[in-house]
């Protein structure tokens, strides 16, 4: 270990990330969403370009889509499940007694019907129950996530952004299309003076039987990743990200293709938040002094 | 044990054709056994054979044929057996 100050250290600093008293929030300066926001103009011409439908959904969504997608199932340990009040005038005076005095108050809540979103694309899959037209369809979403993984590491957010591109329609086209956008959401990265690499990839499933999930999407090569050097050249990070879900999503939300199969879906994923990291790594926390070619594609 | 087997499978594997037509080699996976449905089958073999498979055994390949969960659990019965 370093005894110099961290990627982290730098950020914080420079103002350009300002830490909470929860690890893995983070309020963003204007430079960082000025970042973003290049990179969103980006991803959404060239998604445009492809005669995507864009929708956006706030970061919060139905409970029952993540029993339905399998994401409580297969990643419980990294739920947000949204708490509310619904008691009378007696529990209100205890919840405020015990808040004051340090307690435990949020025994005084119960589970809404509302949780956070985990990625961004899940809160579309319920939107979609029906027959497809012929073809398929192209979806492009776009917003905020949370996973459960507290951590000093700026590159693993509790609270982050995804730009997905989304394709749902038959299994012949779900790969094309996450083939296709792995090659262009490379050339976009490299464009933009990233060094990335594009890996074979699983999910982080949870607990005994997470082995075998993690395995067999590895043995099918259902996800791939780009990735490249944040915190270190040995262990790159993943910026962008590309899911075959087979009929995953299809099955429990009863998509259908026009010839009356179960749809298969892919998503191709942009984090945006990891991106923007990777360009203050790589080019230096001011991006007044970024190289012309990146500073053109983000900002023309 | 095989005909066990076969009814956990029937039950959990959610396998696009009956288990009379699945030979004992033939790999489920190819037949249409999801990775969620073999993890449903790994937990309800567990129960009924009230065995544990060690993290070793959690593999795609011991899921993959009827042949190749009767070995995986013969292994496990008699090492539990001596």
């Amino acid at each position: 270990m370093s005894d110099g100050p961290t990627f982290r250290d730098e950020l914080v600093a420079a103002g350009v990330l300002v830490p909470t008293a929860s690890d893995g929030i983070y309020g963003r300066s204007s430079v960082y969403e000025d970042i973003v926001a290049g990179l969103e103009g980006l991803v959404n011409a060239t998604a445009a370009s492809e005669g995507s439908a864009g929708y956006r959904f706030p970061p919060v969504m139905p409970r029952s889509v993540l029993e339905q997608s399998g994401y409580l199932s297969s990643f419980p340990d990294m739920i947000g499940s949204v708490s509310i009040f619904r008691g009378d005038n007696a529990d209100h005076k205890r919840l405020i007694e015990v808040a004051q005095s340090g307690g435990e108050w949020t025994s005084f809540l119960e589970a809404a019907d509302v949780s956070l979103c985990p990625a961004v694309c899940h809160p579309l899959y319920p939107t979609l129950r029906g027959t497809l037209p012929e073809g398929g369809r192209r979806y492009d979403v776009s917003g905020w996530c949370f996973r459960r993984e507290p951590s000093l590491d700026p590159a693993r957010m509790q609270s982050f952004r995804q730009h997905d591109l989304v394709y749902v329609g038959d299994a012949e086209q779900a790969r094309q299309h996450r083939d296709r956008w792995l090659q262009l959401g490379a050339e976009i990265l490299d464009s933009l003076g990233l060094a990335v690499e594009t890996v074979v990839a699983n999910d982080p499933f949870f607990g005994r039987v997470g082995r075998i999930l993690a395995e067999n999407q590895r043995s099918e090569t259902l996800k791939y990743e780009i990735v490249t050097p944040i915190n270190s050249a040995e262990h790159p990070t993943a910026i962008a990200s590309a899911n075959c879900h087979l009929d995953h999503f299809g099955e429990p939300f009863g998509i259908v293709t026009a010839d009356g199969e179960v749809a298969h879906s892919c998503c191709f994923g942009f984090g945006l938040d990891r991106i923007t990291l990777a360009l203050l790594r790589t080019h230096g926390i001011g991006p007044g002094d970024w190289p012309a070619a990146a500073r053109d594609r983000l900002w023309p | 044990m095989e005909e066990t087997i076969r009814t956990i499978l029937a039950e959990y594997g959610h396998l696009p054709v009956p288990m009379d037509k699945i030979r004992d080699g033939d790999d489920l996976y190819q037949v249409g056994m999801t990775s969620h449905a073999s993890v449903n089958v790994m937990l309800a073999l567990e129960d009924e054979f009230e065995i544990e498979f060690p993290e070793t055994m959690l593999r795609r390949s011991t899921f993959e044929s009827v042949a190749a969960i009767r070995n995986a659990l013969g292994d496990l019965i008699e090492a539990r057996a001596n």
